[in-house]
């Protein structure tokens, strides 16, 4: 995602012989300690979620009946739930499904949200105003009862849950594109491709895609924790990914709620892991906003 | 600030129509034959009624547009939402009865939001870069990130663990006991309106470090105010204009939160009606609260609006 801020940061510091992508990273830690902060926690997390089956020390559904409602202790530091499964293993294996639900999703709503952002910012007139009034529609459904409803007629399942979260989450970002491509549209560059006669593709793919990347970037990195967010919500509720798979928000539901008095940890665990990640993840798309894109300051 | 109002409410009307077709082609677009699901997985409603009867319960037996012509004639022209799978009543009796409730848990968290929001932002602001500030701010970002299921069941479950407190399981109505009855949404509306104020908290800061670098609020200073009445008097009431926005935008969190608290406090309000209706697959009444849910949205964003155009004249002149 550096190579991408490369032109305005050798542009501003063209005699650094260092690589851009470690002049960014170098920018993140001294302008944005907290969001470097937030960086390193969200790679954290996504080490946990792509080596969950090196790093968990249990299987995900290894049951030891002897062992079940275990506090946390050296052996299971998050303690055992009703069955005896590791709960350590368990959110391991929880950041797994987050990181494929929370990429997936917000990489699909990113490219829907780009998509829509383009073309209605860039044709506008007609078009685009009955399009803005679709995604004001759109908009008013609460994210959450969007996604319970589809979940009711599709079944719930990872590739249903991805695809709705992309599409939900796709339309409603779409403004953010389709405002950073309205003020890029009039920029000279653009009225000397469309004069040169270059198709409107074109002049979408080469010269307007390239200079909407820094929102897109930054709407990508919030989608993250807004997905992982909302797919907890819904597992929470008993329509997520279903069980045995150990989600945070169903870890939360099931055995969390169910056995929460004789095994409070159970409850807490899956929480503070969804809490952290996606704190660092906000922090983290904050501080890229501001370096990358400082006209979407204070838009959320 | 006649031709705002008239060209606001014509805004509405696509609006209004596109919302309809999502609703009504979600629950019935969607790959997958919902009748063949229900019938292959042995539904309640499937069990009792056979292939035909349940398409024309759901008018599958006539082509899309009449069915949403239908569909949407019947809600407009009768109120008439169609019939529960389930129970056979009628899907407008539920959401008269549910909607109300929601509503008012709604409103709570609303007001609890902005009696923290409010008062901690002008604070921040007044007080900017001081620790009290970064405390401030700092609470607002950890309230973004935390879920406020989690929340909800956290204060299930340590209450009960330290001091044998849980909260009321049964639920009572306003009209029969309100005393009760606040009590039982305070909890469910601090936890949602905590999560709310987060953004308030960020916003009226941001505004209010904008508003007091104006010219005015320097001539207010020069000509001898005291800070309580700069603040209040001066600041406060051009800073909180955008904050009335806010609350337009926030009405669908507060609805999809006011799902999770109403599963976590067993409220019965029109997010457990939603769930009980999913778990049963009743289509109409899925239906039914989709589209209220939306139109609800729409007409609160609407309010929002036209009182956005009273509070600010720079709006109402346009």
């Amino acid at each position: 995602m550096a190579t991408v801020a490369d032109p305005a940061v050798t542009a501003r510091a063209p005699r650094r012989p260092r690589s851009p992508v470690l002049h960014f990273i170098f920018r993140l830690f001294r302008e944005k300690p907290l969001g470097a902060a937030g960086a390193v926690v969200f790679v954290l997390f996504l080490f946990c979620g792509i080596f969950a089956d090196v790093l968990a020390p249990y299987g995900m559904n290894q049951i030891a009946p002897l062992k079940r409602l275990r506090p946390p202790s050296l052996d299971f530091p998050f303690g055992t739930d009703n069955l005896g499964r590791d709960m350590l293993s368990r959110c391991l294996y929880g950041a797994q499904l987050s990181v494929i639900i929370g990429f997936c999703g917000a990489g699909l709503a990113t490219v829907f949200s780009t998509l829509i952002g383009i073309v209605s910012g860039y044709l506008g007139g007609r078009f685009d105003l009955v399009l803005q009034r679709f995604v004001d529609a759109w908009m008013s459904f609460p994210a959450l009862i969007v996604l319970i409803v589809v979940v009711s007629v599709v079944g719930p399942g990872m590739p249903q849950i991805i695809a709705t979260l992309g599409l939900l989450f796709g339309i409603g970002g779409s403004r953010i594109i389709r405002s950073a491509v309205v003020s890029v549209r009039e920029n000279m560059y653009v009225h000397a491709a469309q004069s040169t006669g270059a198709s409107t593709f074109r002049v979408l793919w080469r010269h307007i895609l390239p200079n909407v990347l820094p929102p897109v970037i930054v709407l990508f990195t919030t989608n993250v924790g807004g997905v992982i967010l909302a797919e907890s919500g819904l597992a929470f509720l008993g329509l997520g990914v279903p069980p045995p798979a150990p989600t945070w928000g169903g870890l939360l539901s099931d055995s969390g709620r169910t056995y929460m008095l004789q095994g409070p940890w159970l409850a807490l665990a899956p929480g503070l892991c969804l809490t952290v990640v996606v704190y660092a993840t906000n922090m983290f798309g904050d501080a890229l906003r501001d370096l990358l894109d400082p006209r979407m300051r204070g838009s959320r | 600030m006649q031709a705002y109002v008239i060209r606001r409410l014509l805004a509405l009307i696509p609006t209004l129509f596109f919302a309809s077709v999502i609703v009504f082609v979600t629950v019935r677009m969607i790959p997958g034959d919902v009748i063949d699901l229900m019938l292959s997985q042995n539904d309640i409603a499937a069990s009792k009624m056979g292939r035909e009867q349940l398409e024309k319960a759901l008018g599958f037996d006539t082509p899309m547009w009449i069915q949403y012509g239908k569909w949407i004639g019947s809600i407009l022209l009768h109120g008439d939402f169609g019939k529960s799978l389930w129970q056979n009543t009628p899907v407008g009796e539920y959401l008269t009865q549910r909607l109300p409730i929601t509503f008012e848990l709604g409103l709570m968290a609303l007001i609890v939001g902005l009696l923290v929001a409010i008062p901690i932002g002008v604070y921040s602001a007044v007080r900017q870069d001081t620790p009290g500030d970064y405390v401030a701010r700092s609470f607002s970002i950890l309230m973004l990130a935390v879920p406020s299921f989690w929340l909800g069941t956290m204060v299930m479950v340590f209450p009960s663990i330290w001091w044998g407190w849980s909260p009321e399981i049964k639920f009572v109505p306003f009209s029969e006991n309100p005393l009760q009855n606040l009590s039982q949404m305070i909890i469910p509306a601090i936890i949602l309106g905590c999560s709310l104020s987060a953004i308030t908290m960020r916003l009226t800061r941001t505004m209010m470090l904008e508003v007091l670098r104006q010219d005015y609020i320097r001539t207010a200073w020069a000509k001898g105010a005291n800070e309580k009445l700069v603040v209040s008097r001066h600041a406060l009431r051009n800073a909180l204009i955008p904050v009335v926005t806010l609350i337009g935008l926030q009405a669908p969190l507060l609805i999809g939160g006011a799902v999770i608290m109403e599963k976590i406090f067993v409220i019965p309000g029109m997010g457990l009606l939603l769930l009980d209706a999913v778990s049963q697959r009743d289509y109409p009444v899925i239906t039914g609260v989709f589209l209220i849910v939306g139109v609800a949205v729409m007409m609160i964003n609407l309010v929002v609006d036209l009182s956005y155009g009273l509070l600010d004249p720079k709006v109402r002149y346009r």
